[in-house]
């Protein structure tokens, strides 16, 4: 069911949430050193973060969900993307 | 004095929390659904997987109904302790500064610790000396505290940096050593390592008691 504030229309959104900038990511640390024990050399600044993708009636609330849950603004950076119409809509 | 333990799912820690704070006074287990906090005079956020630490350790568990009559038990004053997981939920809550990362070592870790008492003036320490050194166990991968490099200098001034690891034991990377911190008032504590497990000598050490009577002491005397 569509919520009020909604127009109705699923949209698919992508949240990519990163570490910030200088702070240490030791699961990055720990591929960077794992790739040139497979040949692949010159690889740097290996960073890991998280990928949420979601599908929401009102894409104004997401930037809010991003501040309250999905990231922690005090060690991560967040990143919204509006990916379209869900293939679906909603019921 | 009666203190509540919370109980999430996954928590596994609140039985000890329980035992351990049943040697100064009465313990109650509370469990998250709840939102009655039985005239408990004191509360203890246990250590364990909260919620699965799905998302980030302690993200979900600040989102339950119990949590939230912890946070305004808090912010009127009441003592808090969080214990590990239970001091990850308290930083994601906003009752306690920073964030706690994963270990620098990329491990679990599982060892005895020494805890330098640094500031012995907070409802958590006032049974320690200061300077004394606490043995307990700690046991966690994401343990390594992290709060931007201004705020841990306005931390250390107001005394709210409470226990460090004893110099060459910090194991997860904390930034300045730094194993528990509580709030402006002083009436919210966090801390990594466990006193809880370190509360009967047949374990090796009896130093964690110290936390729990201190909280005793804080609550028999005037209000904090």
């Amino acid at each position: 069911m569509a919520g009020t504030l909604g127009s109705g229309v699923l949209m698919r959104v992508r949240v990519l949430v990163r570490p910030k900038a200088g702070i240490l990511d030791p699961q990055g640390v720990a591929v960077e050193q794992a790739l040139p024990a497979l040949g692949f050399s010159g690889v740097t600044d290996v960073r890991i973060g998280r990928l949420i993708e979601l599908e929401v009636d009102d894409a104004s609330q997401v930037e809010e969900m991003c501040r309250k849950l999905l990231a922690n603004p005090l060690v991560e950076d967040y990143e919204v993307q509006l990916l379209g119409e869900a293939s679906g809509t909603a019921a | 004095m009666k203190f509540g333990v919370l109980q999430f799912p996954g928590s596994c820690d609140e039985a000890d929390a329980q035992l351990a704070a049943g040697r100064v006074g009465e313990a109650v287990l509370l469990w998250h659904r709840d939102r009655d906090l039985a005239g408990c005079d004191a509360i203890i956020v246990p250590g364990g997987f909260s919620y699965g630490d799905y998302l980030r350790a302690g993200a979900i568990a600040r989102f339950s109904p119990m949590m939230e009559e912890v946070i305004a038990f808090a912010r009127d004053g009441g003592l808090v302790l969080g214990i590990c997981n239970g001091f990850q939920v308290l930083c994601e809550a906003g009752l306690l500064p920073g964030a706690l990362l994963q270990n620098t070592n990329r491990r679990f870790t599982s060892r005895q610790v020494h805890l330098e008492v640094v500031s012995p003036d907070t409802p958590f320490t006032r049974a320690c000396a200061p300077g004394e050194l606490l043995s307990v166990p700690a046991k966690h991968g994401s343990g390594r505290y992290y709060a931007p490099d201004d705020q841990l200098d306005a931390m250390e001034a107001a005394g709210q940096i409470v226990v460090r690891y004893a110099p060459g034991e910090c194991f997860n990377g904390s930034a300045r050593d730094i194993a528990g911190v509580c709030n402006e008032a002083g009436n919210v504590f966090g801390l990594m390592p466990h006193p809880e497990h370190a509360v009967d000598a047949l374990t090796g050490s009896t130093d964690g008691l110290r936390i729990f009577e201190s909280m005793a002491l804080a609550a028999g005397g005037a209000h904090v």
